[in-house]
Order: C-alpha cells, then sequence, then structure tokens
C-alpha cells in the first residue's frame, strides 16, 4: 500500500526542552550506549579466558586514557538507565503520572545516578592498588 | 482490484507480530538485571586494580560465574530488544531494516555463546 508523504509527528523544532523529553531520550541513548559496554565485556572475559598475556592487553586497554572514558561513561549509562529504568517499571504500574511526580522523580534519576557514579568512582579509585 | 482485506498485511511479517511477548520481556529482563548490575558494579569497583589471578578466581568462583552467565544472557537480550526499537523506530528503508535486524539477532547470540564459553572455560579450568 503506497502511504502518503504526510508530516510526521513529533514535530520536535516547535517544542522547548524539557526534562521530560531530555530524559527520555537520554535513557534510549544510554542504553544505546550500554550496549557496546556489553560487546567490552565479552571482550574482556574472553581476554582473561585466554590467560595472563591477553588479560594483560585488555587491562592496558582499560587502563588507557580513552579506556577510562569509556568506563566512565558507561558507568553513568549504567546507573542512569538503571535508576530511569526503575522509574519507568513503576510507570509501568501505575504510579507517578501526576505531572509534579513526573519532575520529582525525574530529579530524583538525575541526582541518584550522578551520585552513584562519583561514589562508585570514589571508592574504586581508593581500592586501586589495594590488591 | 484487491480481493485482500487489510489483515493479511498486519500478520505474517506485518505488525501483528509478538509485540506483547517484545514489551514483556523487556519489563522481565529489566527486573532481572537490578540486582545483576548492582553486583556487577560492586564487584569490578572491589576488584579495581586486581592482577590477572584476582580477577581469574573471582570469575572462577560459582559467586562469580553463576551472576556473571545470567548478567550476560539477561543483558544481551535486553540490548538486543531495546537495539530493536532503535533499529525500528529510525531505519525506514525495508531492506536495510531486516539485514540490521538480522544482524543483530545474530551478533546477540555470538556474543552470548562467546561469553558464556569463556566464563565456563575459566570457571572448568582449560
Amino acid at each position: 500500500m503506497a502511504s502518503a508523504q504526510r508530516p510526521l509527528s513529533p514535530h520536535l523544532q516547535v517544542y522547548k526542552p524539557q526534562i521530560t523529553t531530555i530524559m527520555s531520550i537520554t535513557h534510549r541513548a544510554t542504553g544505546v550506549a550500554l550496549t557496546g559496554g556489553a560487546v567490552a565485556l565479552v571482550f574482556w572475559l574472553l581476554a582473561l579466558a585466554s590467560g595472563p598475556e591477553s588479560f594483560e592487553v585488555a587491562q592496558a586497554v582499560a587502563g588507557s586514557w580513552f579506556g577510562y572514558l569509556c568506563l566512565f561513561v558507561w558507568s553513568f549509562c549504567l546507573f542512569y538507565h538503571l535508576a530511569n529504568g526503575i522509574r519507568h517499571l513503576v510507570w509501568d504500574m501505575g504510579y507517578g503520572f501526576e505531572i509534579p511526580q513526573f519532575y520529582a522523580s525525574g530529579w530524583i534519576t538525575v541526582g541518584a545516578s550522578v551520585g552513584l557514579t562519583i561514589l562508585a568512582w570514589v571508592v574504586g579509585l581508593m581500592g586501586l592498588g589495594g590488591h | 482490484m484487491a480481493m485482500r482485506t487489510a489483515i493479511a498485511r498486519v500478520r505474517g511479517l506485518g505488525s501483528a507480530k509478538t509485540g506483547t511477548e517484545h514489551w514483556w520481556m523487556q519489563r522481565v529482563t529489566a527486573v532481572g538485571l537490578i540486582p545483576l548490575t548492582l553486583w556487577f558494579v560492586a564487584s569490578l569497583v572491589s576488584l579495581a586494580g586486581a592482577d590477572f589471578e584476582t580477577a581469574y578466581l573471582w570469575v572462577a568462583s560459582p559467586t562469580g560465574s553463576v551472576p556473571m552467565i545470567l548478567l550476560l544472557l539477561a543483558g544481551l537480550w535486553h540490548g538486543k530488544l531495546g537495539l530493536q526499537v532503535v533499529v525500528e523506530d529510525y531505519i525506514h528503508a525495508e531492506g536495510v531494516k531486516v539485514a540490521i535486524l538480522m544482524l543483530l539477532s545474530l551478533a546477540t547470540v555470538a556474543l552470548g555463546v562467546a561469553g558464556v564459553f569463556a566464563v565456563c572455560k575459566i570457571s572448568f579450568g582449560e
């Protein structure tokens, strides 16, 4: 069936950015980023299974500035996707649909993901060399 | 004149496939991933700077290997379901879309098998 070339909604350019919309697209973006993290995890496990030499290479990659950047971004993506995912599950159960609740749960999610990311890195970096 | 009704387009490879199953499994894997990701991050934080031996023994132990396999399966499944929706939303050329979705399915299974194999190899020791 030939479909007419009608304009499609949403017309993003006519809307002012809001925390609700920004958080929605960020949930998708962090989810996509995390699939890259899943690929990295599989390669890390394969390197570990292959022996000390390949594991050294994997740790060198992870310990480079680019490796740290990826790990930092992935850690934030994980905490954000986790916290906002729980927010989604609460919606799925039918709660939190009042406008003020959207804003409150949104800011809680942003605060939790930023806070947990900082916490994980502070504890992780403090433990460096502890092994 | 076409004698077929619209339902013929909807069934089969049309829109009436397994939407509920997709939506539901995304939620089931999401709930499973809540404890698994928290365990994973806590483990990585405590393993920061670990040498080969420490990391190896961690994955080899049942408390490391079993959650790791569960994380791989639930995470890759959840990611596959999510990426599928992203592709369906943004890729409108039918041939390209089907090709990417097929590649996505194959890559998901390949990564899952490779990851589980690596954990089993470590856990069973060669």
